[in-house]
C-alpha cells in the first residue's frame, strides 16, 4: 500500500493508504479530524474545502497521495492555541453567518483563501463570486458575505477589531 | 470507487512508458473531471499516472508570436499570469469563469483540452484562437484535435504536453452558465488572428466547433452588426433539461455578440 507523509495543523503524519483514498478520508477517517464534512458526490458543494500549500482546495477531489509532502490546514487549525478564534471565525458567529452549520467549515476555508489573494480588497460581487464553490443549504448567503466583508477589514489591516454586527 | 495503483513519475518519458505498458492506465492531471467520474465507477483504471511531478508540464513562456501554456498550468495559473493577460486577456479571462475557485486551484489546461467536454470552455478557444497542440510524439492543429464528445486525436499513451495559441489582434469571450452545474450552456469565442477571424462555439453541440458562416461575416466587418444576418442551425446541437437545440442556436447568436462586445 501507497504511504503519504503530510503536515496537517503543523504535525506531520506518515500514514499507509489505498490509491483510491481520498484526502477528505484521510483527514476524517484516519486522522479524525472530522470539522471537514462532505456534502456531495460531485465535487460542487465545498463542504470539504481545506487549505492545501496555502490554496483552497476540495479534499473530495483529491487523492491522498497527491497530497504527499504538502501542508494542508483544516478548520480545527485555524484557532490559537489558547482557542481565540480566527478572525473569520470570530465574523461568522458575530454576523450570524451559519444556521445547521454543515457548509461552514468549507465557506470559512475558501473565504480566507479569498481575503488573502484579494488584499486590494473585495466588493460584495466578488465575495460572491469568490465563494461560487461553496455551497449553503440554510442562510441565503447573506450573512456570510457580510462576514467575509467584515473579516477582511480585520485580515487586511484595516481595523483591528471586527466591526460589530448591530449597532 | 475502484482501486488502482498509483504512479508518480517526473519525466514525459517515464509517464508514456507506463500508460504505453499498460492500456488500462491513464494519467490523472487536476483530477477535477477524473475523480468524480471515478466516484461513479464510471470508470475501472488499473493505474493511475500523476502528471503532477513532471517540471516539463509547466510553465508559460512566450516563444515568437504565441504564448506556450504547459498542460499542466492550473486555469487559476492561466487567469492571472502576467505574460497571458498582456498578449491573450480574453483567454485570462475565460479561465477565471471555468468552474469555481476550487476547481480553478488544481483543474488544468490539458486535462480540460484532453478530456474535451462538450460544455468545457477550453475547447472553443483553442479553435478560435488557431492553437497548436504539442503532444508527446507530434503536434496537432486545433482543428484535427477535437474529434467528437469527449474524444480527440490523443492515443492512450499520448501526453498532452504544451498549447501554443498565436497572439491574436483581437479577442473576446462570453458565455451563458448553467447556474447548477457551471459549465457552458453555449460560449463563444471570437478571435481576429494571423491566420484570420476564428470563430469557437462550446456548450451548444456535443462537440466545440467553428461557426464558419460568422467567421466569413467577421472577416468582412468586424463588428456585431455583420452577425444580424447569420444564421445557426440548430440541427445537430444539444437539446436537454437545461433547453432545447432552438433555444441554444440563439444563444449561440446572442454570445456572439457580447464576445464581440468582450473583444473590444
Ligand atoms: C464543480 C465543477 C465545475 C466545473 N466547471 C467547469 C466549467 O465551467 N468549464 C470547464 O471548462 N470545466 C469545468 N470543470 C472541469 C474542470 O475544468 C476540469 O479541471 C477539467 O475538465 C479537467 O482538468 P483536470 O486537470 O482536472 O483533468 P483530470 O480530471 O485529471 O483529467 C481529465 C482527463 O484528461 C486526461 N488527461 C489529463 N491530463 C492529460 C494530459 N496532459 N495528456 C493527456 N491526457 C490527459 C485524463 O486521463 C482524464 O481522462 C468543472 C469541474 C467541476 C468539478
Ligand atoms: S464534498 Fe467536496 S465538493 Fe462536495
Ligand atoms: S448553514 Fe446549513 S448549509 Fe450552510
Amino acid at each position: 500500500m501507497p504511504q503519504v507523509t503530510v503536515t496537517v495543523n503543523g504535525q506531520t503524519h506518515t500514514v499507509e493508504v489505498e490509491g483510491r483514498t481520498l484526502l477528505v478520508e484521510l483527514l476524517r477517517e484516519t486522522l479524525r479530524l472530522t470539522g471537514t464534512h462532505v456534502g456531495c458526490d460531485t465535487s460542487q458543494c465545498g463542504a470539504c474545502v481545506v487549505h492545501m500549500n496555502g490554496e483552497s482546495v476540495k479534499s473530495c477531489t483529491l487523492l491522498a497521495v497527491q497530497a504527499q509532502g504538502a501542508e494542508v490546514v483544516t478548520i480545527e487549525g485555524l484557532a490559537a492555541a489558547d482557542g481565540t478564534l480566527h478572525p473569520m471565525q470570530e465574523a461568522f458567529r458575530e454576523y450570524h453567518a451559519l444556521q445547521c452549520g454543515f457548509c461552514t467549515p468549507g465557506m470559512v476555508m475558501s473565504a480566507i483563501d479569498l481575503v488573502q489573494k484579494n488584499p486590494q480588497g473585495l466588493s460584495e460581487h466578488d465575495i460572491r463570486e469568490g465563494l461560487d464553490g461553496n455551497i449553503c443549504r440554510c442562510t441565503g448567503y447573506h450573512n456570510i458575505v457580510k462576514a467575509v466583508a467584515a473579516a477582511a477589514d480585520v485580515m487586511h489591516g484595516k481595523r483591528t477589531e471586527l466591526a460589530p454586527a448591530i449597532g | 470507487m475502484y482501486d488502482f495503483e498509483y504512479h508518480k513519475p517526473t519525466t514525459i518519458a517515464d509517464a508514456v512508458k507506463i500508460l504505453a505498458a499498460d492500456p488500462d492506465a491513464k494519467p490523472i492531471s487536476g483530477g477535477m473531471t477524473l475523480l468524480p467520474a471515478l466516484k461513479h465507477r464510471l470508470n475501472k483504471p488499473s493505474a493511475l499516472v500523476d502528471l503532477g511531478g513532471i517540471a516539463e508540464l509547466r510553465g508559460v513562456k512566450r516563444e515568437g508570436n504565441a504564448i506556450v501554456i504547459g498542460a499542466m498550468a492550473k486555469h487559476y495559473e492561466v487567469a492571472t499570469d502576467p505574460l497571458v493577460k498582456e498578449a491573450i486577456p480574453a483567454l485570462a479571462r475565460m479561465a477565471s469563469t471555468v468552474g469555481d475557485t476550487q476547481v480553478r486551484n488544481r483543474g488544468t489546461l490539458g486535462g480540460s483540452l484532453a478530456n474535451n467536454d462538450p460544455a468545457a470552455d477550453y475547447p472553443a478557444a483553442a479553435l478560435a484562437l488557431g492553437a497548436t497542440f504539442i503532444t508527446s510524439r507530434r503536434s496537432i492543429p486545433a482543428d484535427d484535435f477535437f474529434v467528437g464528445m469527449f474524444t480527440t486525436a490523443l492515443e492512450p499513451d499520448e501526453l498532452l504536453v504544451a498549447v501554443s495559441f498565436p497572439i491574436p489582434e483581437k479577442a473576446g469571450y462570453a458565455k451563458l452558465r448553467n447556474p447548477a452545474s457551471r459549465y457552458s450552456m453555449a460560449g463563444v469565442f471570437v478571435a481576429k488572428g494571423p491566420a484570420g477571424v476564428k470563430v469557437g462555439v462550446n456548450g451548444a453541440a456535443s462537440c466545440a466547433f467553428r461557426q464558419t458562416e460568422m467567421e466569413a461575416a467577421l472577416s468582412a466587418n468586424w463588428s456585431a452588426d455583420a452577425l444580424s444576418g447569420v444564421t445557426q442551425s440548430p440541427d445537430d446541437l444539444n437539446s436537454d433539461i437545461h433547453g432545447g437545440a432552438e433555444y441554444r442556436a440563439h444563444l449561440v447568436i446572442v454570445m456572439a455578440k457580447r464576445a464581440l462586445a468582450d473583444a473590444g
